[in-house]
């Protein structure tokens, strides 16, 4: 069962600002449906009513108290950005 | 012999006694690199001139006031997705090839408040991800006991740098078996913690519910060592978890009678080679002759974790990379407009396999699908959890291999990415229970290391390493070391 399409790849590269060449997509869809064919065994387990873990520790909103505290400063902040101009980064046009 | 065979208390004795300086062990890094490193490929680069400074000043606090801190003057090496204020650190990535961080990790913070000397930052997988180091943008170290071998991955030069003898110890960061993998191919001893036990603040994010730093070492003891140095909670990380740090040298006795150790059949069956087995059956003698009694259980998820690894890590590896567009940080490829910007960067700059992971977390996450891949492995998780729980209400380890085979060629496993990734299948559900594990030596199968994995309830790091250090002292395996 190919579940993984051509089009489908498009669309997800799409989602996560990624480009491919035809060959690059020829072997993405390839793989990816082989992976997800392969995932397709969690589906032998009966899941009903077993609740998701997404953090293994029982710890739950881990709160502090609100203290001013010094931050990076710009200038280091900005050392490793590409490209600033006046203190601020600059990127390309966002509007066409 | 190299002072590095040495264990550190041995080493703080000759410090101690003048017979020995910093200079001489920084200098004993750096002449040893430059004999192996054109085999090995271990670093990505070396902080030479800042290691000769910090040996100049630490020789004049030893004369001053002696040896200083927990691991004073050792010489170590850091992965390179552990961030190091002002030293480059890429995560083996070409996106982040001039990357320059400008803080500290918490942990190489207490490295440095510990008084040890950085030699240089190490090779991995890009990104973490991978079991050969073949993933790196930049070279493929490669296995001491045999060049033409994978050291493992992803902290494969972590794991190679301490076996062929450039450092004393090394940090890596394990997800699915990237500090455990790789210390058994190279024969040395990697421990992952319990998630929680090391802060993670300035480890560069893979999976964040599945990493964890740790130390990779030649003996137990010296692990206990750097564990007890960077463990601890971090208000900086708030996975980090506020649990006592015990002092892991009082487990150290050597004393296993009456332990109850479990052998999941699961961790010996089918995929497992031969010699492997063997290995492991020969150190369970051991281990009873010690005193210690196993019996064979089942952890029954076992075979469904790295299809849930996959899912999940990949699922949060394709959140947590988002953030490399080339817009703060990186290398930008500039084009036309904002979102051909981050195309284009995003395309050039990640290779591989770090593409084929942000495209399978990308599509488990994506609308329609969530529930019958990412929820799905998510409750898979908790089955497996259950495994482990249950089995500890009865014992007080779980032991098995730490790999089904010895390290492979390399290129063996490049074109096939199910087949490389089966290689975790025995790493990976430790971490998504999120107990601690760790990797040591148990003798060579044709020339090439073993790894005897030992695997402790949540926090009980003391427990392995005391079942961990028993047998190494019962073995005299960790005292094998590659001819390069």
């Amino acid at each position: 069962m190919a579940r993984i399409t051509k089009e489908k790849v498009k669309h997800v590269a799409n989602l996560a600002r990624l480009e491919f060449s035809e060959d690059e997509m020829d072997m993405f869809t390839k793989q990816l449906d082989d992976i997800i064919t392969y995932a397709e065994q969690l589906n032998e387990l009966d899941t009903t009513n077993v609740k998701p873990t997404s953090h293994v520790l029982d710890v739950i909103n881990v709160v502090r108290e609100d203290e001013v505290r010094p931050s990076l400063d710009r200038e280091d902040t900005l050392k490793n950005a590409p490209d600033h101009e006046d203190g601020q980064i600059k990127v390309p046009s966002v509007l066409e | 012999m190299s002072i590095f065979d040495h264990q550190i208390k041995d080493i703080h004795e000759l410090l101690h006694k003048k017979e020995l300086s910093v200079t001489d062990l920084v200098e004993e890094s750096y002449s040893r690199i430059k004999e192996v490193e054109g085999k090995v490929d271990s670093f990505l680069q070396l902080t030479e001139e800042n290691a000769r400074q910090q040996a100049k000043d630490l020789d004049q606090v030893l004369t001053t006031e002696g040896v200083k801190g927990n691991l004073f003057g050792l010489p170590t090496g850091i992965k390179d997705n552990i961030v190091t204020k002002g030293i480059r650190t890429t995560c083996a990535s070409k996106l982040l090839e001039n990357f320059e961080p400008v803080h500290n990790a918490t942990v190489v913070e207490k490295l440095a408040a510990a008084n040890t000397v950085t030699i240089g930052k190490l090779n991995m997988d890009e990104f973490a991800m991978g079991s050969s180091n073949e993933n790196s943008g930049f070279k493929v170290t490669r296995n001491p006991w045999d060049t033409n071998r994978v050291p493992g991955g992803s902290s494969g030069g972590s794991a190679a740098s301490v076996a062929s003898g450039e450092v004393l110890f090394s940090l890596g960061s394990d997800t699915g078996g990237s500090i455990r993998e790789p210390a058994a191919f190279c024969g040395v001893v990697g421990l992952k913690p319990t998630y929680g036990r090391v802060s993670r603040f300035g480890l560069v994010a893979f999976a964040s519910s599945l990493d964890q730093i740790g130390p990779i070492t030649r003996t137990v003891e010296d692990n206990a060592f750097v564990l007890q140095t960077i463990a601890g909670y971090d208000k900086m990380d708030s996975t980090s978890a506020n649990v006592e740090v015990p002092d892991y040298r009082v487990a150290l006795t050597g004393d296993i009678k009456d332990l109850k150790i479990a052998v999941p059949k699961e961790y010996l069956g089918e995929g497992v080679a031969p010699e492997v087995r063997e290995k492991i059956e020969q150190a369970l003698k051991t281990l009873e002759s010690l005193g210690a009694t196993w019996e064979e259980v089942s952890l029954p998820h076992s075979k469904y974790a790295n299809a849930a690894y996959y899912i999940l890590s990949s699922s949060e590896a394709s959140a947590n990379l988002a953030r490399f567009d080339g817009i703060r940080y990186g290398k930008r490829m500039e084009d036309t407009n904002l979102i051909e910007t981050y195309r284009k960067t995003r395309s050039q700059g990640f290779g591989d396999e770090v593409k084929r992971r942000i495209m399978l977390g990308t599509f488990a996450l994506s609308s329609g699908y969530y529930d019958a891949y990412y929820k799905k492995a998510q409750q898979v998780r908790t089955l497996i959890k259950q495994d482990f729980d249950e089995v500890f209400k009865k014992y007080d380890v779980i032991i098995g291999p730490t790999a089904p085979t010895t390290a492979f060629k390399i290129g063996e496993k490049m074109n096939d990415p199910l087949t490389m990734y089966a290689t975790d299948i025995l790493t990976i559900p430790m971490n998504l229970a999120g107990v601690p594990a760790i990797s040591v030596p148990a003798g060579l199968a044709d020339g090439l290391p073993v790894g005897l994995q030992i695997i402790g309830n949540y926090f009980e790091e003391s427990t392995v390493y005391r079942v961990a250090h028993a047998f190494e002292q019962a073995t005299d395996f960790h005292k094998q070391k590659p001819t390069l």
